[in-house]
């Protein structure tokens, strides 16, 4: 009977294996996917339990880990000096959820990251609890106060709008403020009658506090749009930063009867101006000629450049793509499909109108990528990525997204902008001291005037300093700002202020 | 038995060190857990752990020095082996008693004590295993009485939808753990006898030679009736256990694979027929195919062990530091998936290895076994516990459909942990009579009426 046991040995082997095998698949190969599936409450209410690692700008936390007595042992705290301030940016953790930078680093946060293997064993071994990684942010504390408390302070209690601050040489994020904002302190309570109710509050007022309008909200860019029309002009070969560029009372594209006209800024009015005046006085005219006489595919090239069509922040979810319109789509009894835009068309999107569609980190960015010889860095908010103990383990690398104009453009285009500043629309950002080149914005967002009872435009104004070293690259966008009357809403006036407060605040002035 | 005559000059060694040795290692596995599960959970070492630690030393140096004086040439491995798994389940249990505030590791143990009690009674009551052929049709009647009496009003209890159980007063009992004991003797001593009339006496039908009904006649009906009433008592796993124990047992002792197609054609057979007819087994099917369907419904209490099982990863959260209590029925069935959470996958492997062992060493003492009825019942009790774990770790780890079994040695559950013990002596038993050597017959060889008739071993009457 010696040949049948044998048999069933080998048989009984493979039993094993299979067991083997299966639990193994389960084990590892599975385990992440089941580790972050959202309905695995065993994950959420252990990490949500845990302490987590701080969330730091500088050396002060912005979150923070604090023992608690109540079912679980730890309470996410924001301190309250930033918590509303820091909110978009830092999220909020719920049992079960997480927002901004607590969801994107959840993993270091929590002690799960690879990262932190050495430290999880070394605690497991001194059988004590894991410990959360800490996260620092590349924000500035100065001038996240600056672009949050400037908001505030200009828009009013009723206003909506953002501000983004970058350093254009590496494309780290110094501020990141949306306004109106939110106490995250209020969701993150173990209380989940009055987190869900204050939720509930917040998802219903129509500011939308929970929105991180950086990110997530896309406008008319108006005007500033402008320095990527310049770029586009300049970098065709056709125009240089000290040639004389089309302009005029009017501009009719070919191909409509519609035309573009200059808000009644008289210094547009001669057939032929400098660019610098152009710029200065923001000539509508002059924009939707050059987009004309560029192309669409020559507009849209650049701006893709500077990051428009695309998703490049990696460390906040949920960004927004930028639109440069890619195409009009055509009805089926034309063939279905798009077709490339028309003369009328492409002259609008040359000053910030028609389809074209930017968040304030965008317009940031080309700022940015202007300020830094043409090259654009990929924006990042996360600086260093550290044990619960402040080793550093990671230190993120900048990294080049594309080089958006070439070195001579970005210096044609400096000097243009320092003249924006010095002798036009942008004035009100002017430091004493410091060469500071910007551009304004106000874009319409209906056909109605706001002084002929339509809504009122949206306000820009994009910055940097020191313009032939740039430290600082900011853009502030304005929403709404209902406590303001309708000829004070322009992106000089309200933005202007704003952006030289966290231009002063980063070159500490 | 030939390969044996040729290593006549080969005699085992006693290797009771050895298992001593392993002893020690696995009381350090057992208490060692203990302690840890004290330190994960409340921060400090248990405060009975010196009592707990002696009570289990005491238990397994009993067992050993039972062995070393009834059996002495029995397998050095499978009693180490059965410890360790035994003090780590109650470890495990400790643990799940901790995060729930329930006491069933301090049963478990009384159930331990009470295993190991009989574990070296059946090592003393029972000299030598061949005493058990004549309870052939004895342990077939009790047996299937055993597997009724759930089913008489009064007397059985249905638990989760199983009607396995019989409750006595505060006792309540699975019946059907030492069913498959009884099981495996009755088809043992039946097949033993019957083996070359099954193998030779038949005729042809298509290609398999099929035996003569009067052979096979009362042995299928056995497994009929046994099957039947489990199908009755919905309980799947056990049908599965048993219907795998007939037909190995079948083919070891007829040595035709014919009879592993056949079998193999009934199960796919019976199977889609169950699943056809029974609502309980689509769910069950269901489940398998997409737990994730009704996570909160059906699927919870397996998706939670998957979650569990992930949870732990390899090298798992730390005695303490998980939710294992979140898995329904966790202390029973799904107690590996506590292990996979808490010790991760290291420790289940390292589990597996150790059923394998059993599984092995059980295969092994049949291969050297120097009578079939000691091969038959070696045979059944390895593939008994091969195909017990294979379905419930399979079902907990979502390799085939769940049904409902325990865990031998690490569930809770008296039961099974005293049919098992009991089971590991029967198979010591096994292994300690075909280790042992063969009588020296070459002292009084001047006598030829002693060479004549070889007296190998006696049996006491």
């Amino acid at each position: 009977m010696n040949k049948p046991i044998r048999t069933v040995s080998i048989f009984c082997m493979f039993l094993f294996l299979a067991l083997m095998a299966n639990v193994t698949y389960v084990q590892f190969w599975k385990a992440e996917d089941y580790n972050t599936d959202p309905r695995n409450a065993r994950v959420a209410e252990a990490s949500f339990s845990r302490e987590r690692g701080q969330i730091l700008v500088g050396d002060e936390p912005v979150a923070t880990s604090k023992p608690s007595d109540d079912q679980y042992k730890y309470l996410r705290v924001y301190p309250s000096s930033g918590a509303r301030m820091f909110a978009p940016v830092t999220g909020y953790l719920q049992l079960g959820s997480q927002t901004g930078i607590e969801r994107s680093q959840n993993a270091v946060l929590t002690g799960e990251d690879p990262q932190l293997f050495v430290t999880r064993l070394v605690d497991l071994l001194k059988g004590d609890q894991t410990q959360g990684g800490n996260v620092v942010l590349t924000l500035n504390a100065a001038a996240q106060k600056a672009a949050f408390e400037g908001l505030r302070d200009t828009l009013g209690p009723r206003g909506e709008g953002s501000v983004v601050a970058i350093q254009p040489k590496t494309g780290r994020v110094l501020a990141m403020a949306s306004y109106p904002s939110y106490d995250p302190n209020e969701l993150a309570t173990h209380d989940s009658k009055s987190a869900a109710a204050a939720y509930e509050q917040l998802d219903k007022d129509p500011r939308d506090p929970l929105v991180n309008r950086a990110i997530q909200t896309r406008l008319f860019p108006g005007s500033t749009f402008k320095l990527v029309t310049a770029a586009a002009a300049i970098e065709s070969g056709k125009y240089h930063g000290d040639d004389q560029v089309p302009a005029g009372s009017s501009y009719q594209p070919p191909g409509t009867t519609r035309t573009i006209g200059n808000d009644g800024r008289s210094q547009c009015n001669p057939s032929k101006i400098s660019f610098a005046t152009a710029l200065d006085w923001s000539c509508n005219t002059t924009f939707a000629h050059l987009a004309v006489e560029v192309g669409p595919e020559k507009m849209r090239d650049q701006a893709e450049k500077f990051g428009f069509n695309s998703n490049y922040l990696l460390d906040l979810k949920g960004q927004a793509q930028s639109v440069y319109p890619t195409g009009i789509p055509l009805s089926d009894k034309d063939g279905g499909g798009t077709r490339e835009l028309s003369d009328a068309e492409t002259a609008q999107t040359g000053i910030g109108q028609f389809e074209v569609q930017s968040t304030p980190l965008q317009m940031a960015m080309v700022t940015a990528a202007i300020a830094n010889q043409g090259t654009l860095m990929r924006p990042y908010l996360v600086e260093q990525v550290q044990t619960a103990g402040f080793d550093v383990l990671r230190t993120t690398e900048p990294d080049k997204l594309s080089d958006a104009v070439s070195p001579q453009t970005a210096r044609e285009l400096t000097d243009l902008l320092v003249s924006v500043v010095d002798n036009g629309t942008a004035s009100p950002a002017a430091i004493s001291g410091v060469k500071v080149a910007g551009k304004t914005g106000t874009a319409q967002r209906t056909s109605t005037r706001c002084s002929a009872g339509g809504k009122p435009p949206y306000a820009w104004f994009v910055s940097y300093a020191p313009a032939d070293n740039a430290e600082v690259a900011v853009a502030v966008m304005i929403e709404e700002a209902p406590d303001r009357a309708c000829d004070e809403i322009a992106g000089g006036q309200l933005g202007g202020p704003i952006a030289k407060a966290v231009m002063e605040a980063v070159l500490k002035k | 038995m030939s390969a044996n005559s040729a290593l006549m000059g080969f005699v085992h060694r006693r290797r009771r060190g050895a298992e001593l040795f392993l002893l020690i290692l696995a009381l350090v596995v057992g208490i060692g857990a203990y302690a840890a599960v004290g330190l994960g959970v409340d921060g400090e070492v248990p405060t009975n752990l010196l009592g707990y630690g002696g009570w289990l030393a005491i238990l397994v140096v009993g067992a050993h020095v039972a062995v070393r004086l009834v059996a002495p040439y029995a397998d050095p491995v499978l009693l180490p082996v059965v410890a360790a798994l035994n003090g780590l389940g109650l470890a495990i249990i400790h643990r799940i008693d901790l995060a729930r505030d329930t006491g069933l590791a301090s049963q478990q143990l009384t159930w331990m004590t009470l295993g190991v009690a009989l574990f070296i009674g059946t090592l003393i009551a029972l000299p030598d295993h061949r005493l058990l052929a004549r309870f052939t049709y004895t342990s077939g009647l009790a047996a299937i009485v055993l597997l009724i009496l759930p089913m008489i009003p009064g007397l059985g209890t249905s638990i989760n939808g199983a009607k396995i159980w019989i409750s006595l007063g505060p006792f309540s009992f699975q019946p059907g753990e030492v069913a498959k004991l009884l099981l495996v003797i009755t088809f043992a001593g039946y097949l033993v006898v019957h083996r070359d009339a099954l193998a030779l006496a038949g005729r042809r039908v298509v290609f398999v030679d099929l035996p003569r009904g009067r052979d096979l006649g009362p042995i299928l009906m056995m497994w009929v009736v046994s099957l039947g009433i489990l199908v009755l008592q919905r309980d799947l796993g056990s049908s599965l256990l048993f219907f795998g124990l007939f037909l190995i047992m079948l083919y070891v002792a007829t040595e035709r694979p014919g009879w592993l197609v056949v079998g193999g054609l009934l199960f796919f057979g019976g199977a889609t027929v169950a699943f056809r007819i029974f609502a309980h087994v689509q769910n069950r099917v269901d489940i398998w195919l997409d737990p994730f369907a009704d996570p909160n419904g059906n699927g919870y209490q397996l998706v939670q062990a998957l979650y569990g099982f992930a949870w732990g990863g390899l090298v798992g959260r730390g005695l303490g530091e998980g939710m294992p209590q979140r898995v329904p029925y966790v202390e029973s069935d799904f107690i590996l998936a506590a292990i996979g959470e808490e010790l991760g996958l290291t420790a289940v492997i390292a589990v597996l290895l150790l059923y394998g062992l059993v599984v092995e060493r059980a295969l092994r003492a049949a291969l050297i076994s120097r009578d079939g009825f000691g091969k038959l019942v070696a045979t059944g009790l390895a593939a008994v516990f091969a195909l017990q774990v294979f379905v419930v770790v399979g079902g907990v780890t979502r390799l085939i459909p769940l049904t409902g079994l325990t865990t031998p040695f690490l569930s809770y559950g008296g039961s099974s942990l005293v049919a098992n013990w009991v089971i590991v002596a029967i198979l010591l038993r096994i292994s300690d009579q075909a280790r042992r050597p063969l009588p020296d017959l070459t002292a009084d060889a001047d006598d030829p009426d002693e060479q004549a008739t070889q007296v190998v071993k006696v049996v006491p009457r």
